[in-house]
């Protein structure tokens, strides 16, 4: 028999089927990965990033000396790596691949949106919780922080449950737009989402206008639950509501722009 | 149309139009490809094949109509399974190498060609630890054509696969398209090499302007366009009507005037008394005959421009040159 021949029309073992959803998630997250780390300088972007942030914004403030708002701030910028990550990675980056014509031969594959967004969400988080290893051991180190084991793995699914709506929503621009348009609303949502969500200052020192505002963002809902997580205070009872709005809002964003979704447009 | 006892259809479109805003890609286009056939997609650049193709595999979606692979909408990855494709440009992840990104491909079927076998058969076994971006041209190209062929496809929609190769690596691919065909495979092909079409196609497709203008079998679309160039000196060649002459151009006192009945126009050239000397009749290649349907066809006069510059190109001029032979 030659090497090149078609399958004969399927006769039973319905083979009509594609290969399952988890086979497929794990090929295109191993592909994913193994694409990704082969270009080391963009892994060591994303990994170091949190970590130099750190360094520049809270180790040297008196208030490092202080382990409840140390350990809050630290937990305000690993949040804030992770909204990049999805914004950038997620946003910048699925927009970029999507005009490359390698994007549109694998939409000629027999397998359906939900195993490459796996693949795409388990890179970029996976890339992101590494980039935590450096924030939590510096913070550790250099500042009054404290993150007692019992509370790490606790934290660790505060962050990846405060990363579900800025992951759809990442997705949504990067399915949604094409690449420089991706590129400025990336731009013009982290700064305002980070800021507005009490990242980069905590929103006890809010005018009480925006911190009203604020309630209402998802930034500012992951923001409070991973601190109550790190530190134990308590969660404000608008955090998980506000939090799983915007997961199903920008989730059925994410799906609409895959769908629409048609690679380039031009011909 | 030919229609041989119920076909068993594996791609279908009905009345597909596609538009991009203002343009129209494609006009009312109605297609079916039959089980085993080997199909040639022949048109200008800008004709609409590869917007045509784009819908048969799921890339883009009609605006209005219908299209169906499988009997299932091709946007259905289950509908994709029995789908082989080969990107048209070779667009591959730079830092994947050459094995794993046949292995990728594989995974997504349930009984693909083993990757060493495929690897084997398109002469890329050395280059299997070989990352993509370091391969050359020509290899990526076979590389894209060769994922087309790992799922074991029942059809298989090739986009232009030889554009930019080498003459000797052009005939190992159309082997490889005839190996899948006589197999039982199914085949769609796109070219500009319309020596491509004739080796390879058994029924041709001519689109322009987004609309199917011949459809037919190789022999069929030869007797549908105009067979005879009729090449004369004249000061002025008075205008014979489309039934007569489907195309003319003009050059200084050169003429060129395709018809079907060369003889009917001589005769009327004779009795309209047009002073014309060194007069030629040519049995023209498939490759001119299609130029001349798609610059009568284009109701755009640039489409002509373009027929015409595409005459220059040098696998186009050769093919020209033994007119004659090419049709004996």
């Amino acid at each position: 028999m030659s090497t090149l021949h078609p399958t004969r029309p399927p006769a039973g073992r319905g083979s009509t089927e594609g290969r399952g959803v988890l086979r497929l998630s794990w090929l295109h997250t191993r592909s994913l990965f193994v694409e990704t780390v082969r270009v080391p300088i963009a892994v060591v972007g994303t990994v170091v990033f949190p970590a130099l942030t750190l360094l520049f914004f809270v180790v040297p403030q008196p208030f490092a000396q202080d382990p409840a708002q140390a350990t809050a701030a630290a937990a305000q910028i690993s949040l804030f790596a992770v909204v990049s990550v999805c914004l950038f990675t997620y946003g910048v980056g699925v927009a970029e691949d999507r005009a490359l014509p390698y994007d549109s031969y694998l939409r000629t594959l027999p397998v359906g949106a939900a195993p490459r967004l796996a693949g795409r969400v388990l890179n970029g988080l996976g890339f992101a919780l590494v980039a935590l290893v450096p924030v939590v051991v510096l913070a550790t180190l250099l500042t009054a922080a404290t993150l007692p084991a019992s509370r790490l793995l606790l934290t660790g699914g505060a962050l990846a449950l405060a990363a579900l709506p800025m992951l759809g929503l990442g997705l949504a621009i990067g399915y949604g737009l094409p690449t420089k348009a991706a590129l400025a609303v990336a731009q013009l949502l982290l700064l305002p989402l980070a800021f507005g969500g009490g990242l980069f200052l905590p929103p006890e020192t809010f005018p009480s206008w925006l911190d009203a505002l604020s309630t209402w963002l998802p930034t500012r809902a992951g923001r409070d639950l991973v601190v109550s997580a790190a530190t134990g205070v308590d969660l404000p009872v608008t955090a998980l509501p506000v939090l799983a709005g915007w997961v199903l809002l920008t989730a059925a964003l994410a799906v609409l722009a895959y769908r629409r979704d048609e690679g380039r447009r031009f011909r | 149309m030919t229609a041989p006892v119920a076909p068993d259809v594996l791609a279908r479109a009905v009345g597909a139009t596609r538009r991009y805003g203002d343009v129209v890609a494609l006009v009312d286009v109605s297609l079916d490809v039959p089980a085993g056939q080997l199909l040639g997609l022949l048109g200008p650049n800008g004709a609409g094949k590869s917007t045509l193709l784009q819908l048969l595999c799921g890339l883009r979606r009609p605006t209005s109509g219908r299209v169906e692979l499988f009997g299932r909408a091709p946007t259905d990855p289950v509908a994709r399974t029995g789908l082989g494709v080969t990107p048209q440009e070779s667009g591959l992840p730079p830092t994947l190498r050459v094995g794993e990104v046949v292995d990728v491909v594989a995974g997504h079927y349930p009984d693909p060609v083993p990757t060493p076998e495929v690897l084997d058969r398109f002469g890329l076994a050395d280059l299997r630890r070989r990352q993509t971006g370091g391969l050359s041209g020509g290899q990526k190209r076979r590389l894209a054509v060769a994922l087309a062929f790992v799922g074991r496809p029942r059809l298989v929609l090739l986009d232009e696969p030889t554009t930019g190769l080498d003459v000797d690596a052009r005939h190992d691919l159309w082997d490889a398209v005839r190996e899948y065909h006589a197999a039982g495979g199914t085949v769609v092909l796109t070219s500009h090499y319309l020596e491509e079409v004739q080796a390879l196609a058994e029924r041709v497709v001519v689109v322009d302007g987004g609309r199917v203008l011949v459809d037919g079998s190789l022999e069929e679309v030869r007797s549908a366009v105009p067979s005879r160039r009729v090449r004369l000196h004249a000061p002025h060649v008075p205008d014979l009507g489309r039934a007569l002459v489907s195309r003319s151009t003009h050059e200084g006192d050169v003429h060129e005037l395709w018809t079907t009945d060369a003889d009917a126009l001589v005769r009327r050239l004779v009795r309209d008394d047009v002073a014309f000397t060194g007069l030629e009749v040519a049995s023209p290649s498939l490759e001119e005959a299609f130029l001349a349907v798609t610059a009568t066809g284009g109701a755009a006069p640039a489409r002509s421009a373009a027929g015409g510059s595409t005459t220059s190109t040098p696998s186009a001029a050769g093919a020209g040159a033994h007119a004659q032979e090419v049709l004996r």
